[in-house]
């Protein structure tokens, strides 16, 4: 049984479902940003897998994923320093308890 | 036949420890699923022939990404009553369950122009020209270096004592 183009999209869309459904349910901050990059690496398989099976001589979808990487990486350090600084603040990092910009 | 069994173990093995960041209650064995996970994707990456990008997923995502995981859970430690979920559980479990049937039937219905060429053997060479090359994405590149700075220098602002 060959693996196709099909096979990696229906796995990164898995992938980003479950990020999905993490970043929806849960209350803590910090499974939520570990959801957001599940769903970044779905979004990077995505792009790799379109790179290798439709222009593989090209490369450009590997270009793409190079730079999600990098706003991955910057994103996950600003949202970190945010949730220690919550943190610091309010002594909880429970997303449903953080409303201070609730009218 | 090597590459569809490789691809199978590491698609399980990932969706299994994507399903363990979910729904494990413990937020540090959690944060381990998702080590896991990184490094699955990095298999992924090798059996789709992009190497260049599977040494920077491991270097980037299971040596920085995942210490400053580990590190926000070590930090908020004292807060931490396992990972419960909000009152939105069962509309969110049903929001991604639609969301994945739509994109399933969207993208096996559709004709992709499957290219018969083999891929590229060490690709890191042709992403180098690729990005810093004639025609190439300098500019992007010179943004994602602006982009690190003002996020280095906001993390260290942000999580200072006043």
């Amino acid at each position: 049984m060959t693996v196709g183009l099909e096979h990696y999209l229906i796995l990164s869309a898995i992938l980003f479902s479950i990020g999905l459904y993490g970043v929806l349910a849960k209350r803590n901050a910090v499974i939520i940003l570990m959801c957001i990059e599940l769903m970044l690496n779905a979004v990077n398989i995505t792009l790799v897998a379109f790179s290798r099976y439709v222009v593989p001589a090209l490369l450009t979808g590997q270009v793409f994923a190079i730079f999600v990487i990098v706003v991955a990486a910057a994103e996950v350090a600003v949202g970190l320093a945010i949730i220690l600084a919550i943190y610091r603040g309010l002594e909880d990092i429970d997303v449903t308890k953080i409303n201070l910009l609730k009218w | 036949m090597g590459l569809a069994i490789s691809f199978w173990i590491l698609a399980v093995v990932c969706i299994l420890a994507a399903l363990g960041v979910v729904f494990l209650r413990n937020v540090f064995r959690a944060a381990l699923s998702l080590i896991l996970c990184f490094l699955m994707v990095a298999g992924l990456y090798i059996t789709l022939s992009a190497d260049f990008l599977a040494a920077v997923q491991i270097l980037v995502y299971v040596g920085a990404i995942s210490v400053l995981i580990i590190l926000a859970i070590m930090m908020t430690r004292e807060v931490q009553r396992g990972s419960p979920s909000n009152r939105l559980q069962i509309p969110a479990f049903i929001i991604a369950i639609l969301f994945l049937e739509v994109l399933a039937l969207a993208l096996l219905n559709t004709p992709w122009q499957i290219a018969t060429t083999p891929p590229l053997a060490p690709t890191t060479a042709a992403l180098a020209t690729k990005l810093f090359g004639e025609g190439g994405f300098i500019l992007p590149v010179e943004i994602a270096a602006v982009l690190l700075l003002s996020a280095i220098i906001g993390a260290i602002v942000l999580a200072r004592e006043k």
